[in-house]
């Protein structure tokens, strides 16, 4: 459905990303990881056309929409929700949600009644005429989620909308990500929450300083001694492998 | 507040200020209903741009004084109607409109850089029309020709020399009647789509960019629906002064008070320019009387007081008397329901 | 040449450079005016609307040295300079920081109120007369051939060179220098290493004041007093402001210069009454195609 192919782009001299590729299977959740700083988010910037790739180009069911502009790529069907939330804080929720909602939706009751509909879908049905200042963390990330939903995607990319919530609020918006996939909604995901990574995914990309080293099934990935030595540095996958052997002696 | 008590409240309103004049016959008092909703107007223009859409802009006289200025001109350099000159008055305003806004947005200037090259823009053409004499008159200003006969009085637009009724209420029903329209289309924009757009744009345009919204087209969209409102102020203005120069079209005190009574009244509601309108109006009249009493009349006690009211609400009441009358309801209704 | 009332003259080299020279001396008092509000902008990062005022302010503050105390202008700078930079950094402190608490966008609204303010309490005070200084040297001058600058404009050209320096040996070399360009720089990081961010806010603040201060005691021998004499001003020094780039003295000087010269020769060209749109056509210019400005971003 998305395909990215040897995107890069650069600041200043400073190689953000590298000749990077993914591709998303319609349906599919697709999860893509890597340490801090390498490159993800700037990723997610380029494929939604908030950054124009040096080279490289992004095909949307089979169009290209490289280098398009956000609101063009957003009606499209590709909606990105953002790493620091970016809720609308003068509105309430329910305004919120609709400011999604009229994406497609032009009269003004019919946004209002699909953003309640929305809401329920996320379970912030109690929520809706709060201002969205009052917000916590993690219902402002379910705002962000629940805003982008409203937008009637396609295809969705996540930006760490689990990023600071417990283990019960992880819990929590996985079951909302698989209702949504099971509607029939593709998702692209960034998470550093392994957890999630693992019982969501159906395939994972790693990006490692604006390169992808390693794709294909998560657990298998997360094997990959590239990927180990991204996280956990030079020699650790080395390191693990004597570690492995030696308990298993 | 449930629409219905909205709407309980606007009508009764209404009602009142259509009814104005069979209960109070003071000129003052109707001059004063005039000027306030003259202001009101102005406001609410600068509001859909400013309060709804988040950009501020310090150069709305810009907008004022163009409309102002067609609208002269073609009286009296071309002797048309001026029923057929406003239309040219609110296209010639909202062409400059979508210049200035073309050439901001297209380059993304936001925040203050906005409100200086409002503010450079409005200056410009107040140099122009100070310069170009043969169309404008330059520093002489343009003088419309006084009709007196009664009869003319509505195809000429001008009721100073109407009869008994319209001498007196001809211009007070003419504002009146555009506030009523102006307030209508901002309720309606403020519950459509465009209206929802802006907002989302004013609060954080890179979400609204995310959520498929043009915030380009939709800024455009915010300066020239304000143009257009403003320009009606200008018609209004030189008919019923008949006379315009640069300072009084283009000069800083109109652009300022274009943003005093959405600020001080709440932005981003439909009654805030209004009840700022009334509140700014109200607090001159008493000053002038009351300090008018000790030292005469000097020029500048209302504008000071006008300043440190501006402070104090920027300071105390970031969502102006709607915010606060809004508050106060709150209390008054939960307090009824516990 | 005619055309829609505009008249285009040309002119002789010598009168176009003269009137270039005379640009510069022109310039120079645009400088003065700029050097504070560029320190403001560059720290506080705010459009200070009130700079006018302050300006207008100050020069009837010289007047009523002069007018009242016989007290020359020039020797009026020991008083009102000093005055300038208490009142900044009062009106700062108490006024302007305190209703803004940081919010950016209500800034510029917190100034023009605070402008509207001191106008009008100057208006209604004062009211509306001009007030002259006359001091026994302001016609006298040097005759450079194509132009006559008279010594008010040389001292002020003299001025804004020596002020421009003096604001950059000032924030180079000593601590509160250093703080100023900490917390113009990084506001959030200053504060973290301990510098009073409101301090050093207000200091700024007081400084532009008493900048502007010493212009209005250069400028009172050439120009007269009056309420609206700060309006007048104010959005030519946003422009040189603008156009020098934000935080930059030098880029102020030269800005001043480059506008008073367009405008100079504007005057020469499209006429007394129009010539003086090149300003706003260079801020739209500036604004629109290199907001930063010609040195802009660095506080030097």
């Amino acid at each position: 459905m998305l395909s990215a192919s040897l995107i890069s782009k650069s600041f200043g001299g400073l190689a953000a990303v590298s000749d990077a590729s993914l591709d998303v299977p319609e349906g599919k959740i697709v999860s893509l990881v890597g340490p801090n700083g390498a490159g993800k988010t700037t990723l997610f910037a380029l494929i939604s056309g908030f950054l124009k790739p040096d080279t490289g180009s992004v095909t949307f069911n089979n169009e290209d929409i490289t280098g398009q502009r956000p609101f063009m790529i957003c009606r499209q069907g590709i909606v990105r929700t953002f790493q620091v939330v970016q809720p609308f804080t003068g509105l309430s929720v329910r305004e919120n949600i609709a400011v999604g909602s009229h994406t497609r939706i032009a009269k003004r009751s019919e946004a209002l009644l699909k953003a309640e509909e929305v809401a329920a879908l996320v379970g912030m049905e109690d929520l809706l005429d709060r201002p969205a200042s009052d917000l916590t963390i993690a219902g402002r990330k379910r705002l962000e989620l629940a805003r982008a939903l409203a937008t009637g995607p396609t295809l969705m990319l996540l930006d760490e909308v689990m990023a600071g919530l417990n283990a019960t609020e992880v819990h929590e918006i996985v079951d909302v990500v698989l209702k949504i996939r099971d509607s029939g909604i593709t998702i692209l995901l960034i998470e550093h929450v392994m957890q999630a990574v693992m019982s969501l995914s159906d395939h994972t990309y790693v990006l490692n300083e604006g390169k992808m080293i390693a794709g294909g099934k998560p657990k298998e990935v997360m094997r990959d001694p590239k990927v180990v030595e991204a996280y956990l540095g030079h020699g650790a996958a080395e390191r693990m492998a004597a570690l492995e052997k030696k308990t298993n002696a | 507040m449930s629409t219905r008590s909205l709407f309980i409240i606007w009508g009764l309103l209404l009602l009142s200020f259509i009814l104005m004049p069979l209960f109070i016959t003071s000129n003052r008092w109707i001059g004063f209903l005039e000027m306030t909703f003259f202001v009101a107007v102005m406001g609410q223009s600068w509001n859909i741009l400013g309060g709804y859409g988040g950009q501020y802009s310090f150069g709305h006289a810009l907008f004022f004084g163009t409309a102002a200025y067609i609208q002269a001109i073609m009286q009296q350099k071309f002797g048309w109607s001026p029923w057929i000159a406003m239309w040219f008055a609110v296209a010639g305003t909202v062409l400059v409109a979508s210049f200035v806004g073309y050439l901001s947005f297209r380059y993304g200037l936001k925040g203050s850089y906005f409100a200086l090259i409002t503010l450079a823009f409005a200056e410009a053409f107040h140099v122009l029309a100070r310069s170009l004499d043969s169309i404008t008159e330059g520093g002489r200003g343009i003088q419309l020709l006084l009709n007196q006969d009664p009869d003319k009085a509505i195809s000429a637009f001008q009721f100073n020399f109407a009869g008994p009724f319209l001498s007196s209420y001809g211009f007070y029903y003419t504002i009146l009647i555009a506030m009523v329209l102006v307030f209508a289309v901002t309720w309606l924009v403020e519950h459509s789509r465009f209206g929802a757009q802006l907002v989302a744009v004013r609060e954080n345009e890179e979400a609204a960019e995310a959520l498929g919204i043009n915030t380009f087209r939709t800024k455009m969209g915010a300066i020239l629906l304000s143009a257009a409102i403003t320009s009606f102020a200008g018609i209004y203005y030189v008919q019923k002064y008949l006379f315009v120069e640069p300072g009084i079209a283009y000069g800083l005190s109109k652009s300022v008070e274009a943003l005093f009574a959405p600020i001080i009244g709440g932005l981003g509601t439909v009654i805030g320019p209004l009840l700022g309108s009334f509140f700014i109006h109200g607090v001159g009249e008493i000053t002038k009387d009351f300090i008018g009493h000790y030292v005469g009349d000097r020029p500048g006690v209302d504008l000071i007081l006008f300043g440190v009211i501006l402070l104090l609400v920027l300071a105390h009441m970031p969502r102006g008397l709607a915010g606060l009358l809004s508050d106060v309801w709150k209390r008054v209704a939960g307090g009824r329901n516990a | 040449m005619e055309f829609l009332g505009i008249t285009l003259n040309f002119y002789s080299w010598q009168t176009i450079f003269g009137s270039a020279i005379s640009g510069v001396f022109l310039g120079s008092i645009y400088a003065l005016v700029a050097l504070g509000l560029t320190l403001i902008y560059g720290v506080l990062h705010i459009i200070n609307f009130a700079h006018g005022a302050l300006l207008m302010l100050s020069m009837y503050a010289v007047f009523f040295l002069w007018h009242i105390f016989g007290i020359d202008p020039y020797v009026a700078l020991l008083i009102v300079v000093p005055g300038g930079y208490i009142f900044g950094y009062g009106l700062q402190r108490s006024i302007i920081g305190k209703i803004s608490h940081g919010r950016d966008e209500i800034v510029l609204l917190v100034t023009l109120g605070v402008s509207i303010v001191i106008e009008n309490v100057s208006l209604f005070s004062f009211s509306a007369t001009e007030r002259s200084v006359r001091v026994p040297y302001d016609l006298d001058g040097i005759d450079l051939g194509v132009t006559y600058v008279v010594y008010p404009e040389l001292a002020a050209l003299g001025a804004s060179l020596l002020i421009t320096l003096l604001l950059w040996l000032f924030i180079d070399k000593t601590d509160t220098g250093k703080a100023i360009r900490a917390v113009a720089k990084e506001r959030q990081g200053a504060q973290l290493m301990g510098i009073n961010v409101e301090h050093i806010f207000a200091v700024s603040f007081g400084i532009g004041t008493a900048c502007v201060a010493a212009a209005a005691c250069l400028l009172v021998p050439t120009y007269p007093v009056h309420p609206q004499i700060g309006y007048l001003f104010v959005l030519i020094a946003f422009t040189v402001v603008v156009l020098g780039g934000m935080g930059s003295f030098i880029g102020a000087l030269v800005g001043g210069f480059l506008i008073g010269i367009t405008e100079q020769l504007g005057r020469l060209f499209l006429g007394e009454s129009l010539g003086v749109i090149t300003i706003s056509v260079i801020f739209i210019l500036v604004l629109l195609f290199r907001p930063t400005g010609l040195f802009g971003q660095r506080l030097s």
